[in-house]
């Protein structure tokens, strides 16, 4: 079996300002990343060869994205895996041209939520299976859950899990005050996530990512062809994709207080990119805080952190902008929202500006190899991805 | 000859104090409780309940009828005698009926049942009757009635109680009633109801059938008698000559007028208490009157512990403030979550079909290789990956604990927040399902549950059934 490591690069990336658009189209904001992207990558849009557009929510098949962007008569592919849409298509995008087939394509991610009236994800899972079972599926019920299996597991009482939970949201919302695409651009404070209104017990509204409108852009083309249009191309080391049998749903081996997909892609992603210590290796990583208690989980799935010991991490401030592994410097789900298509693209967009170190205010300090962690579905049944990128080749 | 073999109750979790009720239209302070079926039951659910509690320790396979009565059935036009025989597994030629139209159709349930079996032509059926009338807000019968369920067995095999007579007499009279397009039962005045409905009725038929028998007052142990409130119980019981012993009050108390349900239940109530040799009457009332009249035998204490009545009565939370009373029966429009419409949520009629016994029975799979019990049905094994070697496995019945649960407030339901839970059952297998009647401060993680059947919600006409767990109840 053969890597996609150093075969690939991103020359070019857009993203909009993630929130409530209330005054922008899903088409405005398609074409306003597109050409900050072909922009970005010195490119017309003419040389796009081949698209792959990611969206859950907001439109069926390709037509979508051709149409605001006028693109002309190419493949386009609509490709959907939950939450983790948006790196599915960049994982399309890439095979593509690793494959030879092409030298310039594009993936694209976008979500039009605020468009429906109510707060939360609009419903569409099919009529037979799951959904009329229960009375509640939000995401925030089942992550609630993985909150109450890990206090549970590692015997944290509600208040320390609370306070846990609480110091992600405060970090992540410190990374965000950084953030001008952010939406919520604001600091809080670990009082304000304590006392916040009750969500799904025992998550409170600073624990739940927000609902918001965004797209992003990636331009991929060949590792060997990347430097003829800018000097610092973005080189992808691995990019995998994990899917369990909902094992957590249906078996009580499962505990509940960490996702297996999650651990599993990391493994697959490690191996890819040649990476034995990723603690140490990384520079820094997007994560998938739809909730404080994924970050939380993720960092020990990740091995970033020995399983049950994250607190003492989370306490020294390990992933903090200015600790040893910086974690959603941008801000996260926490703080951009989670346009579901968007999403996993908006995470790679920030590793590539850190990468190239244009991420600002917020820019670490010499990034060798950053990380997204991209995830679907819910506790015990998910999707996940894991690509991890550098600055240099080899 | 025809007897009762077994008995079971069903009483909701959840008790209004009348004083609160009286308190929210600021009107005269009443005394006792009444039971609310929480916003997930009906008269299916709480008969479906009763069921299972009659049939504890006996083979559902051997039970070849089921009988359901009540006046407040789920559907106009739906069989819920067929749904509950799924729930309880009983064979595919049983015989099932829905009774309804007067609150004697409990009674004529067990009527029917009983020449059945006098016939021959069945060996034992389930009688199960269950009400949740809806009394005018700010009305008397809104305080005096209650939701509960009763369910009977019948058979000639060791029955606990052998019927001796029965009596019946048709009347009819406007006197209680609900049109196909009311949603509240109406009365006609009240003074001309009991004089010429209720007492009269009662009073002429119980002394016929005394005379008919030759039997007394005195020669009752007890009597499980219908009546719409305490007044008219005490005032028939002082005509007729039957002491406080023998006419027992608690339903009025702490349960309230069960409508269809409440002679059956009067007469669990009665048969809780019996012993060997007692005589009990039942008698009940609705366009008519029904009477029976039957003897314990020297099994009348095997079915002691059934939750029945006096059990259930025990268990219990009081629901407060009366505006929960309102919107769990939906007759206040409140303020809608910024959810997605529960439309979205409409099930599909082919794959409730398809998936019957997984939905109804909550019936999984084992996997003949590793033996792993697996819920929904699993073609492929979890475990060992073998393929379509499985036989069905049953886990409602099963004992299970919380392994995690979370209590969702931005839900659209009905009474939020609503409780989910990871529910492990001993021996195998987890669910992922409601919670129901449970505190919120006292779910935990390895709190012992049990399953229970409920109504999930209604969309598009159709009532959505399926499994909750909740605290075990007693």
């Amino acid at each position: 079996m053969d890597s996609i490591k150093d075969r690939v690069a991103i020359i070019g990336m857009g993203c909009v300002k993630f929130g409530e658009n209330w005054e922008q189209s899903l088409e405005d904001m398609i074409i306003d990343a597109a050409y900050e992207a072909y922009e970005d990558a010195g490119i017309d849009p003419k040389d796009i060869q081949a698209a792959w557009w990611g969206t859950v929510f907001s439109g069926e098949t390709g037509q979508i994205l051709a149409t605001p962007l006028k693109l002309s008569y190419i493949p386009v592919t609509h490709v959907e895996n939950a939450c983790a849409t948006g790196s599915e298509a960049i994982r399309a995008a890439c095979y593509a041209v690793a494959s030879g087939t092409y030298d310039i394509v594009m993936a694209v991610g976008a979500e039009k939520l605020k468009d429906t009236g109510y707060t939360g994800l609009p419903q569409t899972r099919p009529i037979a299976t799951w959904s009329y079972r229960l009375t509640t599926q939000t995401p925030a019920a089942v992550f609630a859950m993985m909150a109450t299996g890990y206090f549970a597991k590692y015997g944290l009482t509600h208040e320390e899990g609370k306070k846990l939970l609480a110091q992600i949201a405060v970090k992540n919302h410190h990374n965000g005050s950084l953030s001008p695409k952010a939406h919520f651009q604001q600091e809080i404070t670990l009082e304000q996530a304590l006392n916040a209104p009750m969500i799904s017990y025992p998550l409170g509204l600073f624990d739940c990512c927000g609902v918001s409108d965004g797209a992003a852009v990636a331009i991929i083309t060949r590792a060997d062809l990347a430097k003829k249009f800018r000097p610092d191309p973005i080189y992808i080391k691995s990019v995998q994709i994990c899917q369990g049998p909902r094992e957590g749903w249906i078996s009580q081996t499962y505990d509940f207080a960490h996702v297996e997909e999650t651990y599993r892609c990391g493994i697959a992603a490690y191996e890819e990119a040649g990476i034995t210590d990723p603690r140490k290796e990384l520079s820094i990583a997007e994560v998938h805080d739809c909730f404080s208690i994924t970050e939380l989980t993720i960092m020990e799935d990740l091995q970033f952190s020995p399983r049950g010991y994250v607190k003492d991490d989370i306490e020294a401030g390990t992933y903090s902008l200015e600790g040893e592994l910086p974690v959603n410097t941008d801000g996260g789900l926490k703080c951009f929202g989670h346009p579901i298509g968007a999403t996993g693209l908006r995470m790679l967009y920030e590793v590539y500006k850190q990468l190239q170190g244009k991420a600002g205010t917020r820019q670490v300090k010499n990034p060798r190899l950053g990380l997204t962690h991209n995830q679907g579905g819910e506790p015990g049944a998910a999707t996940v991805s894991v690509l991890i990128a550098g600055n240099e080749l080899g | 000859m025809a007897g009762i073999v077994s008995y079971g109750a069903y009483i909701p979790f959840y008790r209004l104090n009348r004083a609160e009720i009286a308190n929210a239209w600021g009107t005269r302070v009443a005394t006792g409780e009444r039971a609310v079926a929480n916003y997930d039951e009906d008269s299916l659910t709480m008969a479906a309940a009763a069921a299972r509690d009659c049939i504890q320790g006996i083979d559902a396979t051997k039970i070849d009828g089921l009988y359901f009565a009540s006046t407040t059935a789920p559907y106009k036009e739906k069989q819920t005698a067929a749904t509950i025989a799924v729930v309880l597994g009983l064979p595919q030629e049983a015989i099932t009926i829905d009774f309804s139209g007067s609150l004697r159709c409990g009674s004529n349930a067990l009527k029917a049942a009983v020449d059945a079996i006098d016939s021959g032509t069945r060996k034992s059926i389930l009688v199960c009757v269950a009400d949740n009338r809806l009394g005018f807000p700010n009305g008397p019968d809104e305080m005096a009635f209650g939701d509960g369920a009763a369910a009977v067995l019948v058979g000639d095999q060791e029955p606990i109680a052998v019927i001796d007579h029965y009596y019946t007499r048709y009347h009819e009279i406007q006197d209680i009633w609900r049109s196909d397009r009311d949603t509240f039962v109406r009365t006609a005045e009240d003074r001309f109801s009991m004089d010429m409905g209720y007492s009269k009725t009662m009073t002429d038929c119980i002394s016929t059938c005394l005379s008919d028998t030759g039997l007394t007052e005195s020669d009752f142990t007890k009597v499980a008698i219908y009546s719409p409130n305490q007044r008219q119980l005490q005032r028939l019981s002082k005509k007729l000559g039957f002491n406080e012993n023998q006419v027992d009050s608690v339903m009025h108390w702490s349960v309230g007028n069960t409508g269809s349900a409440m002679g059956l239940m009067s007469l669990v109530a009665a048969l809780e208490q019996a012993n060997q040799g007692e005589r009990i009457m039942l008698a009940n009332y609705g366009n008519g009157c029904d009477i029976f009249s039957m003897t314990t035998t020297d099994t009348v204490t095997k079915c002691k512990d059934r939750r029945g009545i006096k059990n259930h009565l025990s268990s219990k939370s009081m629901l407060t403030p009366y505006s929960k009373y309102l919107r769990w029966r939906e007759l206040i429009e409140v303020q809608p979550a910024a959810r997605p419409p529960i439309e979205a949520r409409q099930p599909s009629p082919v794959a409730q079909w398809r998936e019957v016994p997984w939905e109804l029975r909550l019936t999984g799979t084992k996997c003949q290789q590793c033996g792993t019990p697996q819920y929904p049905p699993q073609r492929v094994c979890l475990v060992c990956h073998t393929k379509d070697k499985v036989e069905p496995y049953t886990f409602f019945d099963k004992p299970a604990k919380i392994f995690s649960f979370s209590h969702d407030y931005v839900v659209q339901s009905v009474d939020p927040p609503v409780t989910v839970a990871l529910v492990d059952f001993d021996g195998g297998g987890r669910l992922m399902c409601d919670m129901t009647d449970r505190d919120t401060a006292a779910v935990e993680v390895g709190m012992p549950v049990e399953m229970t059947f409920r109504r999930l919600y209604y969309v598009g006409g159709i009532y959505n059934y399926w499994w909750k767990c909740q605290p075990v109840r007693c």
